[in-house]
């Protein structure tokens, strides 16, 4: 899931300046999951942000809203015509919410709320960490299922560095697990080690981010063209 | 081009013919040290470290913005180190340059006539004085390797092409830290280093020689000395409280107690106050066990010679060197 | 004459049911007083502390609220109290980045029996919030929400 954290209020305080009556929309799947945009989120932020404009003599009237979820166009369409009344939208979605509401209603001026962190998930209660970084080019059956693009600092694909602490932990920070020391204790327990003796070549990055903008076309889902015969 | 023509007159086996590659080649106990550039375009703080590490050095590695701080090119600083008569060995980080900006790197370290190139994934930019860096990391050291060997051996460039004229004469150097975690795998990697064509490896500052007996038994056992020459890092210390922080904060430094209790026995019984004689006594007994420890690696199968690491303490290069009897330095061998 | 200019703190108290209500209840029937604007909210178990509820609670023109709930490793639902203290230091970090001060929100921990106690606590809480004065915010008219759409949950 895409995990994100709300901005500070400070922050989002700032953007809103100026501004008498803004809606708050949260999203109901991923930052609903990750508490960050969710309905109960959305409460907690415009309950703040009327308070704290009110203190700072510039109330801000902020309504609240929710969708199912902000990056597709049906759950966002029953928006139109709710949105002219307000000075701008803050949405709470991530970064794929905030573009889509902006795409879609480009009159309106679209604020994010929440700082979009990673594609990740909750590895205990309260606690999500990332593990993908997207790159196009799945090379986890190298590595006992353990991504070193994602998890090692240095995004290794040959690892470990001289780096790692006795307890293999990251050089970086003592609360982050060495991906190498991890990925070769998974093999280990699967007996697989000495795969890691390939040296693993240089990768194509140009299927990340760094190709440019990334798109997927399904020819097999597309809504078919109807020849008229005109 | 001079290189090209050496390139094809070179002796069998002889990759580069740097002055490294042939004390090496010759079966010599080979001797590096290390200058660390300036924070500053100042070429005379390289050429004042060149006079103190001339004649008792086989090569002196510059490093690459080191610890993630910026500081005055390795190439560049190579090129300096050359000027004064001192072979360089420079070293590149994969953390600031993709692979093009590697490739034109080495083709112009090349071309002012550098060998010797160590490869790095470098230290992390959090550590540094950038912090807010992007990291690049588009290969890592053991990918770096292969592709230098490529160019060297095939001629070619990372994307397959062809290098007109020929590939730069390059001896490949590789870092290892025998005792980091997770130790097991240390050897296997410094196989994949040789796998992946390095030609000489510089290890991480050696204290504990029992340990390090053991992973140079496993690295011979596994055939890495047969392709690739280890030399041993050593540093003298210069007191009971650099070892200490050393060990506690280093990864992968094993420094055994009597080592650490012999730094402090070296300043007993001199007044707290007497800073100056604390230093000297400190520094004498850093520089004793330094030799000690260098007489002891010249005995151990497979290490071809050391790497001396003088952090800030250049002039401890000469007392080292003599002291452990590699004085003077063998000429340019033919 | 009566002072009515005297500032009364307005405070809602969230006791839960199996404690901190019936301290409340205790402190009421031994005649030991507490002030008459501090208004008790009975609920289950602080576990069920709401932080959006705070927050509304605030809005709507509490100038502090209080948490009551058992004593630490005695909550009758096992750690229901210990996430309530989570929420409430929550909310009061949320307090402070709005220009309200931390000390309006406080959680505290008190057993059935402790009437006495309860009184005490929530007087000083009172006294707390009357050195603070009004949060200055005003109950206005709720926001607006827009529902969920039919047939869908979060």
């Amino acid at each position: 899931m895409i995990v994100a954290d709300q901005k500070p209020i400070k922050e989002i305080k700032k953007m809103l300046q100026g501004r008498q009556n803004v809606l708050a929309i949260g999203c109901g799947t991923c930052v609903a999951v990750c508490f960050a945009g969710g309905k109960r989120e959305v409460g907690m932020l415009a309950s703040a942000l009327r308070m704290a404009t009110e203190l700072d003599g510039e109330l801000i009237q902020v309504d609240e809203a929710i969708v199912q979820r902000q990056c597709e166009k049906e759950f966002i369409e029953q928006l139109a015509g709710e949105l002219d009344g307000y000075d701008a939208v803050l949405s709470m979605g991530c970064g794929v919410g905030v573009q889509t509401l902006a795409d879609h209603y480009p009159e309106t001026r679209v604020l994010p709320a929440l700082n979009t962190k990673f594609m990740g998930g909750p590895t205990q209660q309260g606690v999500w960490e990332e593990r993908c970084q997207g790159c196009g080019d799945c090379m986890l059956e190298y590595t006992g299922g353990i991504c070193p693009i994602t998890r090692c600092a240095k995004q290794l694909m040959n690892g470990p560095c001289g780096g790692t602490s006795e307890d293999g932990r990251c050089e970086v920070d003592p609360d982050t697990p060495c991906a190498w020391f991890d990925i070769w204790e998974r093999m280990e327990k699967l007996e697989i080690q000495d795969e890691l003796m390939q040296v693993r070549p240089p990768k194509d990055w140009s299927t990340s981010r760094d190709g440019g903008r990334r798109k997927i076309v399904r020819k097999d889902l597309q809504k078919p063209e109807l020849d008229d015969g005109s | 081009m001079v290189d090209v023509m050496m390139k094809d007159g070179m002796k069998a086996g002889m990759k580069a013919y740097s002055q490294l590659e042939r004390i090496l080649a010759s079966g010599q106990f080979a001797v590096t040290g290390e200058i660390g550039p300036p924070k500053s375009h100042d070429a005379s703080v390289i050429r004042d470290k060149c006079a103190l590490l001339k004649g008792f050095v086989d090569a002196a590695n510059v490093t690459d913005n080191q610890t993630g701080i910026v500081r005055m090119s390795s190439i560049a600083a190579g090129i300096l180190i050359s000027n004064e008569g001192l072979e360089p060995v420079i070293q590149m980080t994969c953390r600031d340059r993709n692979r093009l900006a590697m490739q034109s790197d080495i083709l112009g370290a090349a071309a002012h006539g550098i060998k010797n190139i160590l490869c790095l994934s470098g230290d992390h930019q959090s550590f540094g004085n950038h912090p807010g860096a992007k990291n690049v990391h588009d290969l890592d050291s053991m990918q770096l390797i292969r592709m230098m060997r490529e160019m060297r051996d095939n001629n070619q460039f990372q994307c397959g092409e062809e290098i007109k004229g020929g590939g730069p004469p390059l001896f490949i150097g590789a870092a290892a830290n025998p005792f980091a975690a997770p130790v097991a795998l240390r050897p296997m990697r410094l196989k994949k280093k040789a796998i992946a064509g390095a030609d000489f490896i510089q290890t991480q500052l050696i204290y504990d020689m029992d340990r390090f007996r053991e992973y140079m038994k496993k690295a011979v056992d596994l055939g890495v000395t047969e392709s690739l020459s280890v030399l041993a890092g050593v540093g003298p210390l210069k007191g009971a409280g650099m070892a200490r922080y050393m060990r506690n904060n280093v990864p992968g430094m094993s420094i055994p107690d009597h080592i650490i209790d012999r730094m402090e026995a070296a300043v007993k019984g001199i007044s707290s106050d007497d800073k100056k004689a604390r230093m000297e006594a400190s520094r004498a007994e850093g520089i004793r066990i330094c030799i000690e420890q260098i007489e002891e690696l010249k005995e151990i199968e497979g290490v071809a010679g050391v790497h001396i690491m003088a952090i800030e303490w250049e002039a401890a290069v000469e007392p080292v060197v003599r002291g452990a009897g590699l004085y003077p330095r063998p000429e340019g061998i033919s | 004459m009566d002072d009515t200019t005297k500032y009364e703190p307005q405070i809602i108290a969230f006791c839960c049911m199996h404690c901190a209500y019936a301290a409340a209840d205790l402190a009421g029937s031994s005649r030991i007083s507490y002030p008459p604007s501090l208004k008790i909210v009975a609920i289950p178990c602080t576990g069920r502390t709401d932080m959006g509820h705070i927050l509304k609670t605030f809005e709507d023109g509490a100038d502090g609220v209080l948490v009551a709930g058992c004593l630490e490793g005695r909550c009758h639902y096992q750690s229901g109290n210990l996430y309530a203290r989570q929420r409430v230091d929550h909310v009061a970090e949320i307090l402070d980045q709005i220009g309200l001060q931390s000390e309006r929100a406080r959680m505290i921990n008190i057993s059935a029996g402790m009437g006495a106690k309860f009184a005490e606590l929530a007087n000083e809480f009172a006294e707390t919030i009357a050195a603070l004065g009004p949060t200055g915010i005003k109950k206005k008219p709720a926001a607006r929400e827009f529902p969920l759409p039919e047939g869908k949950t979060e």
